[in-house]
């Protein structure tokens, strides 16, 4: 090989390696530092506070110039960011959803926090459970919001606090058939974000698979019995919106809906009379399903230590407190219907303690697995021939388990 | 005169002599080519040669890690059932695409090409689709395709019942299909009918004046003579419709079961949303062999069906 063509490969591979991102890490950098995070939101009143809360830091932190918080559509949020992450451009911190924590855990592409977070130890375990590996936290479970029922109390006369799922749907027929408008809306679900149903599906004490990851639970009698009492509610009852109906709760389109308390803002304005109760319980008592969202730091990042000293400012019992207008939080000591009313003041105190903290407290995330986008995607397309009228449910969930099963053994 | 002189005027002759007249227009003329040489290194070449790379090794973007794999994401392709599903959709939605949009633009073409009163405002109303942006005309129509939506409402008008256009197995693909079409007819459209504007009218008259009717002129002379743009748009239109994403992504993302799951599609879920950057690097680099396959079998057969190929 000539000095010419020797010069060129090492060119060439340099490039490549430059390109492709594997460069073996990246050193940390001293002198001023700029931050950037990703995060789903672009709600002007929460990137006020999340601003308000960087200044402060910045005040601080004269060597940090400059905290960037990116907004990135939350419809495909987990794509633009490994996306990024692909390109180079991973950004310090990530807004990470709980369905991509396993994922995000397992792989070490998150620095370890624990360390560095403010009396860690008063963290909820149900929401630590999720971003914990070996004993280490790796995010901080920075929103832990349970799904809730909204319900039109000018559609809905008769809500209650001790319905059951026979009750809720019973009432939603009654009122799409009265009103002309939808009965429940699962907004986030239009059929394809199957996860979103585990909001259901837990009242008959089912799950999409058993605790250890490696067995389906579609095929169980308790999913065919969840999924059969969905299937009805949807054809037969008409208490929740088919296949390709969008409806929007929030704008007095439906009598009632399944959410969690960081939608409550849209009801700012709200024309009709609205109010906040648990999920009916199911066949197999109360429940309750959480949302979560955590706040990671990521390895790639070549401020790793300034991005985690700003994780634990942000997330700090003070901050935390601020925070729990929109995000509830995850401390113990921030887990009281007092503090939480001060910061949401369009939801009663008694509504916040059995929604929120109850819900925290015996609440379950809803199904998060390593390779989720993979799982997702199949269950979604094995799920489809579930949403016709003639479906035959049993041999549907089946046909689910055959699809996944090689994924989650594989993982 | 010294040695030196002479060896100076020597040097003089010999720069002057290198840069001849035509050596210096070549110069001028690679000058010009440079940006679009190095633009299209940088831009097409490059980025070519490192997807193959790519496609030669697994690569976990979260762990931040690159192995070399050989051909076992090769070996996987072959393997793929998903991959079998997304090739018949790709085969159905091509297939579909190319011969409706060519058939309706040829029509069209055909229709708006007579002297008639009110042909511009229609050639207008034809070809405007193409310049909306593409997702708000998708979002639109999904709008329109939902069960309440206009489409159905516009059927309910005359008596029928619209199906769930968007949910039904076969309605999606087709609903994707007439999405595309309307949004795009406009631009092969307006290739007919400059192609149309250039067949000489005597050709016609002396048909006439043979007796040929107006489906044998049609057959006989435009055809053949329009067949080089004929040969132009159903390349551009096959590799579009390999190409198409966005409204397969907003409309349908895929389904219902894995029915619009085009090869691009499924590309893109294994990229981007299952992080198999390696083997989404694979299947662009069977797309890139069957795009390039299809366009060199059109290019070959042009001199059997291309007038004015030699």
């Amino acid at each position: 090989m000539t000095k010419l063509s020797r010069r060129l490969t090492a060119l060439i591979v340099a490039g490549l390696f430059a390109l492709t991102g594997c460069g073996g890490g990246s050193s940390a950098q001293s002198g001023p530092k700029s931050l950037r995070m990703t995060v789903w939101t672009a709600n002007a009143a929460h990137l006020k506070l999340l601003n308000d809360i960087a200044a402060e830091y910045k005040a601080s932190h004269p060597d940090v110039t400059e905290i960037k918080f990116d907004s990135v559509p939350a419809d495909g949020y987990t794509t633009t960011l490994t996306t990024q992450i692909a390109g180079g451009n991973a950004p310090d911190l990530a807004w990470i959803l709980e369905e991509s924590a396993p994922d995000f855990v397992a792989s070490g592409a998150l620095a370890p926090v624990r360390g560095k977070i403010e009396k860690a130890d008063e963290l909820v375990p149900s929401a630590t459970k999720l971003w914990e590996k070996d004993g280490e936290l790796y995010a901080y479970p920075f929103s832990t919001s349970p799904f809730g029922l909204f319900v039109n109390t000018d559609l809905v006369k008769n809500a209650s606090a001790d319905w059951t799922w026979d009750q809720a749907i019973a009432a939603a027929s009654a009122s799409a058939a009265a009103s002309g408008k939808a009965g429940l809306a699962l907004p986030d679900f239009k059929y394809q974000n199957w996860a979103v149903l585990s909001a259901i599906w837990r009242g008959w004490g089912a799950d999409a698979w058993s605790a250890d990851g490696r067995s389906c639970g579609f095929s169980s009698t308790e999913m065919n019995d969840a999924m059969s009492f969905l299937h009805k509610a949807i054809f037969t009852d008409k208490a929740i919106p088919g296949p390709g109906t969008t409806v929007d709760f929030f704008a007095g389109d439906a009598a009632m809906a399944i959410g969690q308390i960081s939608r409550a803002g849209a009801l700012k304005d709200a024309k009709f009379g609205w109010t906040l109760l648990p999920l009916p319980s199911g066949p197999k008592g109360d429940y309750a399903v959480i949302g979560q969202a955590g706040i990671g730091v990521l390895k790639q990042s070549p401020n790793v230590e300034a991005a985690t000293d700003f994780l634990a400012f942000l997330t700090n019992q003070a901050n935390s407190a601020k925070l729990a207008q929109f995000f509830p939080p995850a401390r113990s000591s921030l887990l009281n219907a007092e503090t939480l009313a001060k910061s949401n003041p369009l939801i009663k105190a008694e509504q916040l303690q059995s929604v929120v903290i109850d819900g925290i407290n015996k609440g379950v995330v809803k199904p998060s697995h390593q390779g989720q986008e993979e799982l997702n995607q199949t269950i979604r397309a094995a799920l489809d021939p579930l949403w016709k009228p003639d479906a035959n449910v049993q041999s549907v969930l089946n046909d689910v388990c055959t699809k996944i099963k090689p994924l989650l053994e594989h993982k | 005169m010294t040695a030196v002189a002479h060896s100076t005027r020597a040097v003089a002759r010999e720069r002057a002599s290198f840069w001849t007249q035509r050596r210096r227009d070549n110069l001028v003329g690679y000058l010009f080519v440079a940006p679009a040489l190095l633009g299209s290194i940088a831009f097409v070449l490059v980025p070519l040669a490192l997807v193959g790379w790519y496609s030669l090794n697994e690569w976990n973007v979260l762990a931040g890690t690159f192995h070399f794999v050989g051909a076992q994401n090769y070996q996987q392709l072959l393997a793929d059932e998903k991959l079998r599903d997304s090739l018949v959709a790709t085969t159905w939605f091509a297939a579909g695409l190319v011969v409706l949009n060519l058939s309706l633009a040829l029509l069209l073409a055909v229709l708006l090409n007579q002297k008639l009163r009110g042909t511009t405002v229609f050639r207008t109303l034809f070809f405007s689709p193409v310049l909306v942006s593409l997702v708000a005309w998708t979002l639109v129509w999904q709008l329109m395709l939902q069960p309440e939506g206009s489409v159905n409402s516009l059927l309910g008008f005359f008596g029928a019942d619209g199906p769930n256009w968007l949910r039904g197995e076969s309605t999606a693909m087709v609903s994707v299909i007439v999405v595309q079409v309307i949004k795009n007819v406009g631009l092969n459209m307006v290739l007919f009918l400059a192609a149309l504007q250039g067949v000489p009218q005597p050709l016609y008259e002396a048909a006439k004046i043979d007796g040929a009717g107006a489906w044998t002129r049609f057959r006989r002379i435009t055809v053949p003579l329009i067949s080089p743009t004929i040969l132009l748009t159903s390349i551009i239109t096959i590799v579009g419709s390999l190409q198409v994403f966005a409204q397969i992504a907003v409309l349908t993302q895929g389904g219902p079961g894995t029915s619009t799951t085009v090869l691009i599609y499924y590309l893109y879920q294994q990229a981007f949303q299952f992080h198999h950057f390696g083997y989404g690097a694979t299947i662009s680099v069977l797309l890139f062999v069957i795009v390039a396959a299809l366009t060199l079998l059109q290019w070959r057969m042009r001199r059997k069906w291309v007038l004015h190929e030699t």
